[in-house]
């Protein structure tokens, strides 16, 4: 992943309008929270392979990010977002990550499915 | 049977820690959700089996598509992150002489499927490999939902097998070492693994998109305080592991009453 620049992101925004997408999004603390020396809750959601479609897709701020996708009816949100990549599917990969590079926020837009199941490597 | 004490779903008849003995065991399975839980919970106890020539095998849940850590600083990404834990897992199997095998669930997801169909699968896989000791999680005691989940799973498993068949449980139970014993007493069985301190290392190592910051954080708190951290010195020097009565309900079981 490298370093999030609007104008590119934008354009992938852009490029992507109208189309039938999956969606991957997702923010997490981590699942370990309880053994940190505050004994915080988890904080964890995700949605992988949401059918969306949007008519309105906009990155903003400075760093990091916020991004909006405004669809027929309601919105994706994500606010945080630091790194990407578009990967050798086609996949747009939207991240957060802290100075760990840990991830903590995702948002990932795809024309076919995210993978699921056994692994390439496996 | 069924411990009166809240929390604990152990055999009572170990009233004391014993020394894990590796040359009492013919073969020993691991189930546990992630690649690198093999390696954290019971690294060093299954380098002792694999240097004591028993076979050991692990049952790995999920591919841990969704761990959050993606290498210091970050080499990875969330879709690519399975093929490189996959990759990990293997490396790190190789190191401890295990064998390795998945059962393809979705990483954070187990506690949503049907135990029974998951302890189905951890049965088979039982029933075929034969071990005489499986290691898994306490569920309950996992402080990670899957591990809670997979932990279950395992117990319902051996539950389901004819007594003369069943294999011990060997249960790790996470989180500070003192709380657990203020909960769940003695640990019944201590693996010694100072003597494969280095295999458990290399085999974390190998799980480096998880275990890079970790590495890191060790050496610098050795530089500061001279000496070996609480935390790195409990992942080199011993695991400790609960003896569970599969016919006991599980935390898991009596929590849904």
């Amino acid at each position: 992943m490298r370093p999030i620049d609007r104008d590119s992101i934008q354009a992938e925004l852009d490029d992507r309008l109208g189309q039938e997408l999956y969606l991957h999004l997702e923010t997490t603390t981590g699942s370990y929270t309880k053994l940190g020396p505050e004994k915080k809750n988890p904080v964890i959601a995700f949605v992988r392979n949401a059918r969306i479609s949007y008519a309105r897709g906009t990155v903003t701020g400075t760093g990091p990010y916020r991004v909006g996708l405004k669809l027929g009816e309601g919105w994706v949100y994500a606010d945080g977002l630091t790194d990407y990549e578009v990967n050798e599917r086609g996949e747009l990969l939207l991240a957060g990550l802290d100075c760990e590079g840990q991830l903590t926020m995702a948002l990932q837009l795809s024309q076919t499915p995210f993978r699921e199941g056994q692994t390439d490597a496996e | 049977m069924l411990s009166e004490a809240k929390g604990r779903q152990q055999d009572a008849t170990h009233s004391r820690t014993v020394p894990f003995d590796a040359a009492g065991e013919s073969a020993v399975l691991a189930v546990f959700p992630h690649p690198d839980d093999e390696s954290f919970a019971a690294g060093g106890t299954l380098a002792l089996c694999n240097e004591a020539g028993v076979r050991t095998a692990y049952l790995c849940g999920t591919y841990g598509d969704m761990g959050r850590r993606m290498g210091r600083p970050a080499f990875t990404n969330r879709e690519a992150l399975r093929d490189v834990r996959t990759v990990e897992l293997r490396d790190a199997c190789a190191v401890l002489g295990c064998e390795l095998a998945f059962m393809g669930l979705r990483d954070k997801c187990i506690e949503f499927e049907d135990p029974q169909d998951v302890a189905a699968q951890v049965r088979r896989v039982i029933e075929e490999y034969a071990p005489t000791t499986v290691i898994t999680y306490y569920p309950g005691h996992g402080v990670h939902s899957d591990h809670d989940a997979l932990g279950h799973a395992t117990v319902l498993a051996v539950r389901a097998m004819p007594a003369g068949l069943r294999p011990r449980v060997l249960a790790v139970a996470v989180g500070d070492p003192n709380v657990l014993r203020e909960e769940l007493g003695e640990p019944h069985v201590r693996a010694d693994i100072r003597g494969v301190k280095d295999r458990k290392l290399d085999a974390l190592r190998a799980h480096r998109s998880q275990t890079e910051s970790m590495f890191a954080h060790m050496n610098e708190d050795a530089r500061e305080d001279g000496q070996t951290s609480t935390f790195s010195e409990r992942l080199t020097v011993r695991e400790e592991f609960y003896v569970l009565d599969a016919d006991a309900p599980t935390l898991l079981e009596r929590a849904r009453g």
